[in-house]
């Protein structure tokens, strides 16, 4: 029953996040308000996987000091999310780079006053 | 040999990333020409193989033994229709390496380095046999793009387009990164095969399924760029430096299409079988709205490469109606135009590129009249634009007729009018630029292009030019030859569609995949119909021509149809301009729309 509360949980937050992250980016004023916002549509995905990887009680997949094959939660998603963290970081990092670079041109940082191609 | 289509490239750019700054530009080139030649064999070599039987790859052989019983390793599933178009990638890699050869004077090794990522990532998006790594190459892909994009990073709207491209992207690639996480947590697999079959197996709900199928698409959809998520495109392309347009364009937009199907077909369309006509109704509109949105943007352009953009998307549109038809003959046609519209769009960029090196402008009142004396561009310009008209003998018309007789076959004949119409208005746009610039006709300002943009495009060569050096002008003819010799051997229709019904055919991949089975491709059923020059092309030819014609007199009071036309599409362009506002979070609320538009109907219609 718990297990199944954190499933749901977990999937009400995660959605929640997505949906608030494209909220900010929506309504953003300030490129690095949008770069954070871009973060918390990230985490949306972080929480999604870690619940479907999560096993009532079972510890990390780490076979250390334990025997091999002893259950454990869902390795394969941790290292989904570990190559989706990295990819994310290699986004937010341009995203930023490019941020820095229209504030030194436009010396602005409101995304609704670069838009110099319309139409 | 299987991987090295994705080993090659990342490699040559890992080695000159720690050592290629102290090398000569030339030596760059040399290198990068030699890489993209190579893969282009590569790949070549592996869609012919593949004809027998579908190469799988497993890396680090990880391979599904008897005691697991389902793959834990990563692979690559290769086809013909997958390796030829990383082939198609790779030629077009090669076209752009040899079009900066004389271009991009302040050229630095982070050019030919996120190229080459670029081209690795593209190509491991048409091998992979993986759910999650089709979002990881997406995802490499959308940062080398990104980076390439804003390459011209002293310009405000580089910095614009890269970060409306990075966004949009970003945020389609995470929701379909959930889409697969949801199939995971459904399947417990990721290799896109098993998950077909377990699928199709557990008779799982169909809420589910139109769920999932949409999140995991969603990217794919942003990347392909079809309404309403089209708007970072033309931003994107406008200010791209040219070779890099050359791939967003001919290719790299049209891997979006190429991944839906492909996902569609593997993973969904065994266990959707009972949603087929909800998956086709929704796909018919998405296609039938982008094609028509995209035409009517492109006319009303005057800066060349934000014309040839939206033409892409109208075209984008078109291969979705191809692939709306969910059979074998739609597809068939739609990967012909593909690689028809790929290789003319990437010569017409081409063009672009030179106006912009030989005049320092792609605008069409700035260059009105002024390129006369490089008439010969002004031909091949015109050749191009009866490509996109999909006239023979391009392989567009090949891949247009084909479309079009499966549209009969399930008695949609509505799709044809509005192939008909799109390719009217994006080659007539392109016709009446080419018309206008090398010709100087039409001096009077056109009432169609009130209120166009007028983005100002700094040139990417310094100094005066005499002359148009061969390395551009080369592969623009080579490009435009090679778009009407795919469709030359009539044969290669066939084959194609032999090969789209092997696509089609989940079972042959889960075979060679979770059981190592090859079977041989199944026989082509007879074409339906011969191929010839019809009513359609009439129409599109003096359709095109007398669009091209009637915009330019436009201007003058004395050609009163003309200008009731015009008029007309005036004010369809006038209401779309206001959506294309260039910021980013329109943008991404126009995502969240579409997103929950079409997932209401796919959900509703089931």
């Amino acid at each position: 029953m718990s297990a199944q509360i954190v499933t749901y949980a977990g999937f009400i937050v995660a959605g929640w996040l997505f949906l608030t992250g494209l909220y900010g980016i929506i309504t953003s004023r300030h490129l690095v308000h949008l770069c954070l916002s871009m973060t918390v549509v990230q985490a949306s995905t972080y929480v999604l996987l870690a619940v479907i990887g999560y096993r009532p009680g079972l510890p990390a997949p780490i076979f250390v000091n334990m025997p091999a094959g002893s259950p454990a939660v869902d390795p394969v998603i941790q290292a989904l999310m570990l190559t989706d963290i990295v990819v994310e970081a290699t986004v937010i990092a341009l995203l930023l780079a490019i941020t820095v670079r229209i504030h030194r041109r436009t010396s602005t940082a409101d995304p609704n006053e670069v838009d110099i191609m319309r139409g | 040999m299987a991987p090295l289509p994705v080993v090659i490239p990342l490699m040559v750019a890992a080695v000159l990333a720690a050592v290629g700054h102290s090398f000569h530009r030339r030596v760059l080139d040399s290198i990068a020409l030699a890489t993209s030649a190579g893969v282009t064999a590569v790949c070549g070599l592996l869609a012919v193989e593949s004809t027998h039987h579908v190469i799988v790859y497993w890396f680090g052989n990880w391979q599904p033994s008897a005691h697991a019983h389902f793959p834990v390793g990563i692979c690559f599933m290769i086809d013909p229709i997958g390796a030829g178009l990383a082939a198609l990638t790779s030629f077009l890699v090669l076209a752009a390496f040899t079009f900066s050869w004389s271009y991009f004077e302040s050229v630095k090794a982070i050019y030919h380095i996120l190229m080459l990522v670029f081209l690795g990532a593209m190509c491991g998006l048409c091998l992979s046999g993986d759910l999650f790594n089709l979002f990881v190459w997406f995802e490499l892909m959308t940062a080398a793009g990104v980076a390439l994009c804003g390459y011209k990073s002293e310009e405000g709207q580089s910095l614009q387009g890269a970060l409306n491209f990075a966004v949009l992207n970003t945020a389609g690639a995470l929701l379909s990164l959930g889409g697969v996480a949801l199939v995971y947590a459904y399947t417990g697999s990721l290799n896109m095969c098993e998950v077909g079959q377990t699928l199709a197996r557990h008779h799982s709900s169909t809420g589910f399924l139109c769920v999932s199928f949409l999140f995991i698409i969603s990217g794919f959809l942003v990347k392909a760029a079809v309404f309403p998520f089209h708007f970072w495109l033309a931003d994107a392309h406008a200010v791209a430096p040219t070779p890099v347009c050359v791939l967003f364009s001919g290719v790299m937009v049209e891997l979006g299409v190429y991944a839906v199907a492909r996902i569609y077909w593997v993973v969904f369309s065994g266990a959707a079988a009972p949603s087929t006509s909800a998956i086709r109704t929704v796909f018919l509109i998405v296609g039938a709205l982008t094609t028509i949105v995209g035409a009517l943007y492109c006319f009303g352009q005057r800066h060349l490469k934000r014309l040839l953009a939206f033409s892409t998307i109208s075209h984008v549109g078109v291969m979705v109606l191809g692939l709306a038809i969910l059979q074998p003959e739609g597809l068939a046609g739609s990967a012909i135009y593909l690689i028809g519209h790929g290789l003319v769009k990437a010569s017409l960029f081409i063009g672009a590129g030179i106006l912009l090196h030989r005049f320092g402008s792609v605008d069409e009142f700035d260059l009105l009249g002024r390129c006369r004396e490089v008439l010969p561009i002004g031909l091949l310009m015109a050749l191009g634009a009866a490509g996109l008209a999909g006239l023979p003998p391009f392989a567009t018309f090949l891949g247009e007729k084909t479309i079009e007789e499966a549209a009969r076959h399930v008695h949609q004949p509505w799709i044809v009018a509005i192939i008909v119409f799109a390719e009217i208005l994006t080659s007539g746009a392109v016709l009446r630029f080419t018309m206008r610039v090398f010709g100087g006709w039409g001096k009077a300002r056109e009432l169609t292009l009130h209120g166009a943009p007028h983005i100002d495009t700094k040139p990417e060569t310094t100094g005066q030019h005499s002359h148009v050096p061969l390395f551009m002008w080369g592969p623009m003819l080579v490009l435009l030859l090679a778009a009407c010799l795919v469709a030359l051997p009539w044969a290669a229709r066939s084959g194609i569609r032999q090969e789209i019904q092997r696509f089609e055919t989940p079972g042959i991949y889960m075979d060679a995949v979770l059981l190592g089975k090859t079977a041989a491709a199944p026989a082509a059923k007879p074409a339906v119909a011969m191929l010839g020059f019809s009513w359609e092309q009439v129409i599109v030819l003096i359709g095109m021509i007398g669009l091209a014609l009637g915009a330019l007199a436009s201007g003058s009071a004395k050609y009163r149809f003309g200008s009731s036309v015009a008029r007309l599409l005036l004010r369809a362009q006038a209401a779309l301009r206001r959506l294309q506002s260039g910021r980013v979070g329109d943008y991404v609320a126009w995502f969240t729309i579409g997103i929950a538009v079409y997932g209401a109907l796919l959900v509703f219609l089931r």
